[in-house]
């Protein structure tokens, strides 16, 4: 069947597996040659390959401690299950990125991160262990004290480093479904890095940034802050059910879009109303958590407004020392190329040390491109800035970067493609990203 | 008031969709299959998930013998139970080997059959029940392709229809479901159209709406009602000459 990511670009004919317990894994496994797939969310090549094997059927909730927060899930579990079933516990996932549609073993592999990174961390900080199937279908129990050397290859590995069949991880104590959200206008990027910074210290961060304006406007954006809201936080109306949510997840897509409704002067027209809105709506207010962690879920199937042929997204991120001047040059780029990004989202990273993860101390540009030819001359200019500025690229992202792009801006993938050959892993695991970057 | 809920064949897609569709209502549940340490796993995902009861146990549609001890053991005779057992098996092979067409046969009609008609002497006997068979379009016609589960499963759904019958005007209600296609293990690997497959939530969800509101013979995606009349109103002569 053809395959592809959520950008449904690109697109391969492959077989798809459907494993329902640990025996079947491992048979298929022994197979070799296989690319494990959760839920479809990232946004190029990472899940597609020759033979995909799903984990949608290994998805059990197996025990929870309700001491620690402590969960223990079979891989395909998804967030949004996980929030379902615990949230009106008063538990939330401990980092989340921006969707709720992952698959608990897809957010280990590609170590994904969410608002709060610059305060806690990425997914891998809070899973204290890893059930990984190897090359020859056997488990071992990875965690920082245990064959700890896999586990930190797991962590970002993008499913290359064995099958993950289970984990656990820890949630964090809410004491209600709200979030308290403070929201800011930056007419332009200084203003918009000044914010992050002097926000430093708020639990979630995160800003839209319009790619689409030029001159004393570039990079304006829009910077929402945010804190679990407390019990005392709310009106006293909904203090009696506090986790109450609001919101739904109503309409979806229905057809693809044709090509011409996203185009430069409807993306600027789309820009220009969201900043006079965010702007509008500077402030503080309580907000539901779907729309603060998860805004895109709820509009279903939203990654067809991008039409038949797909989308890319851009992920970089530029260190720290360089931020202002690679990420004006990224933005000038793209303003000078003609192609415009819908959604663009910026954020403030902390520092992370990590064998593979994406995230290191400074900010990170997500930005997403229709496939056509002004995209993809323009992405090979991006990738150059990046690396120029000592950048690097965000591999559940991808779906196009170069070998030598990753070779000269994440030289670590090189460490983690020795071992892979040495241990049989290469042999068992692989994917088309991982065969277009040599993995 | 939530009830109790035996989900029998509890291994299958469909049925893990109807554990977790009747354990968000609350519901106690009793999984039954022939393996029950691999239900364990899904008991505990059902009392995590749901906050509900959840017992495992052995049961085994291929051992009639089996039957009343196996009722015997349920720590409570349930308020619904759910009929999940179903085994496509092999036409091509089963047309020349009686063995193989046995265990079809079997395990879609006599056995499910049998302990639902267990099941209805002991609801009967205590007042109220909800009985939910799974059978399947397969059985509204014989066709070449897969008479022999066709033909037990319509044993199955004439033999719901019969118990539906007999039971009328009592508290004891007869639900009898006919998937069409729905994604599962079953059918992997098949090309199906997409506006005729069903996904197990939608199953449970049609079986738990179906419980709720009494009805008598589901199909889960309108479409196969149409489908189903049409094939079933065709003459035999032409029937015949059909390669569906």
């Amino acid at each position: 069947m053809l395959l592809s990511g959520w950008g449904r670009y690109p697109r391969a004919e492959g077989r798809l597996s459907a494993p329902r317990n640990e025996a079947e894994v491992a048979a298929l496994v022994r197979g070799g040659g296989i690319t494990p797939r959760g839920m479809g969310r990232a946004y190029g090549d990472p899940a597609i390959g020759a033979h995909a094997v799903s984990t949608r059927h290994l998805d059990r909730m197996l025990a929870f401690d309700e001491a620690t927060g402590q969960l223990v899930a079979e891989t395909g579990v998804t967030l949004g299950e996980i929030i379902k079933a615990f949230l009106p516990r008063g538990w939330f996932p401990s980092v989340t990125p921006g969707t709720q549609f992952v698959s608990l073993g897809g957010a280990i592999a590609a170590d994904v991160h969410g608002k709060n990174h610059h305060a806690e961390g990425a997914f891998g900080a809070f899973v204290d262990w890893i059930d990984l199937m190897g090359p020859e279908g056997q488990i071992l129990r990875c965690s920082r004290g245990e064959n700890a050397d896999l586990f930190h290859w797991t962590l970002g590995g993008m499913g290359l480093a064995g099958f993950i069949l289970r984990a656990a991880i820890r949630l964090k104590r809410v004491e209600s479904g709200w979030i308290r959200q403070t929201t800011l206008a930056a007419p332009n990027l200084e203003a918009a890095l000044e914010a992050f910074e002097a926000t430093y210290d708020a639990t979630y961060s995160m800003a839209w940034i319009d790619c689409a304006a030029t001159g004393a406007r570039m990079g304006r954006s829009i910077v929402m802050n945010g804190e679990h809201a407390r019990l005392s936080d709310l009106p006293p109306a909904r203090r009696a059910q506090p986790f109450a949510a609001r919101g739904h997840l109503s309409p979806r897509v229905p057809f693809d879009f044709p090509g011409f409704v996203l185009n430069p002067w409807t993306i600027r027209a789309f820009n220009e109303l969201y900043y006079l809105m965010g702007r509008r709506g500077a402030g503080t207010r309580l907000t539901g958590w779907e729309p603060f962690f998860y805004p895109l879920d709820a509009i279903r199937d939203w990654n067809r407004i991008y039409g038949r042929r797909g989308f890319m997204q851009f992920q970089c991120v530029v260190p720290l020392a360089t931020r202002a001047e690679g990420l004006r040059a990224i933005l000038d780029a793209i303003t000078r190329s003609g192609a415009g990004s819908f959604l663009a989202v910026l954020k403030r990273f902390g520092p992370q040390e990590s064998r593979l993860s994406f995230p290191m101390e400074g900010y990170t540009l997500a930005l997403d491109f229709p496939v056509n030819h002004r995209s993809l001359d323009l992405m090979p200019d991006l990738d150059r800035i990046t690396a120029d500025f000592g950048g690097r690229f965000y591999l559940a992202k991808d779906s196009r970067i170069s070998a030598e792009t990753l070779r000269r801006t994440d030289p670590r993938w090189q460490a983690f493609a020795a071992m892979r050959r040495e241990t049989g892993l290469a042999q068992a695991f692989t994917s088309a990203q991982a065969s277009r970057l040599g993995l | 008031m939530s009830g109790v809920a035996l989900i029998l064949g509890a291994t299958s897609d469909i049925a893990r969709a109807c554990a977790h569709r009747y354990g968000a209502e609350g519901y106690t549940l009793q999984l039954a299959g022939r393996d029950p340490e691999a239900l364990e796993a899904d008991a505990q995902d059902l009392r995590l998930r749901h906050r509900v009861k959840v017992s495992v146990h052995r049961f085994d549609v291929l051992e009639a013998d089996g039957f009343a001890p196996f009722l015997d053991a349920l720590p409570t005779l349930p308020d619904t139970a759910i009929c999940a057992v179903g085994f496509m098996g092999n036409q091509g092979a089963s047309e020349k080997d009686p063995q193989a067409a046995a265990l079809i046969m079997r395990s879609n009609y006599e056995g499910p059959a049998m302990i639902l008609g267990l099941l209805a002497e002991r609801m009967a006997l205590r007042g109220h029940g909800v009985l939910i068979g799974i059978s399947s379009v397969a059985g509204d016609r014989g066709r070449a392709s897969n008479y022999i589960y066709g033909s037990a499963k319509a044993g199955f759904t004439a033999f719901l229809s019969g118990l539906r019958n007999r039971f009328h005007g009592t508290d004891l209600h007869v639900v009898t479901v006919k998937p069409g296609f729905v994604a599962t293990r079953m059918t992997e690997g098949m090309d199906l159209n997409p506006r005729l497959t069903a996904l197990p939530e939608q199953v449970a969800e049609a079986i738990w709406q179906a419980e709720k509101h009494r009805r008598d013979v589901i199909y889960v995606k309108p479409v196969w009602r149409v489908i189903m009349q049409i094939i079933s109103a065709l003459p035999e002569f032409l029937f015949k000459r059909t390669r569906l």
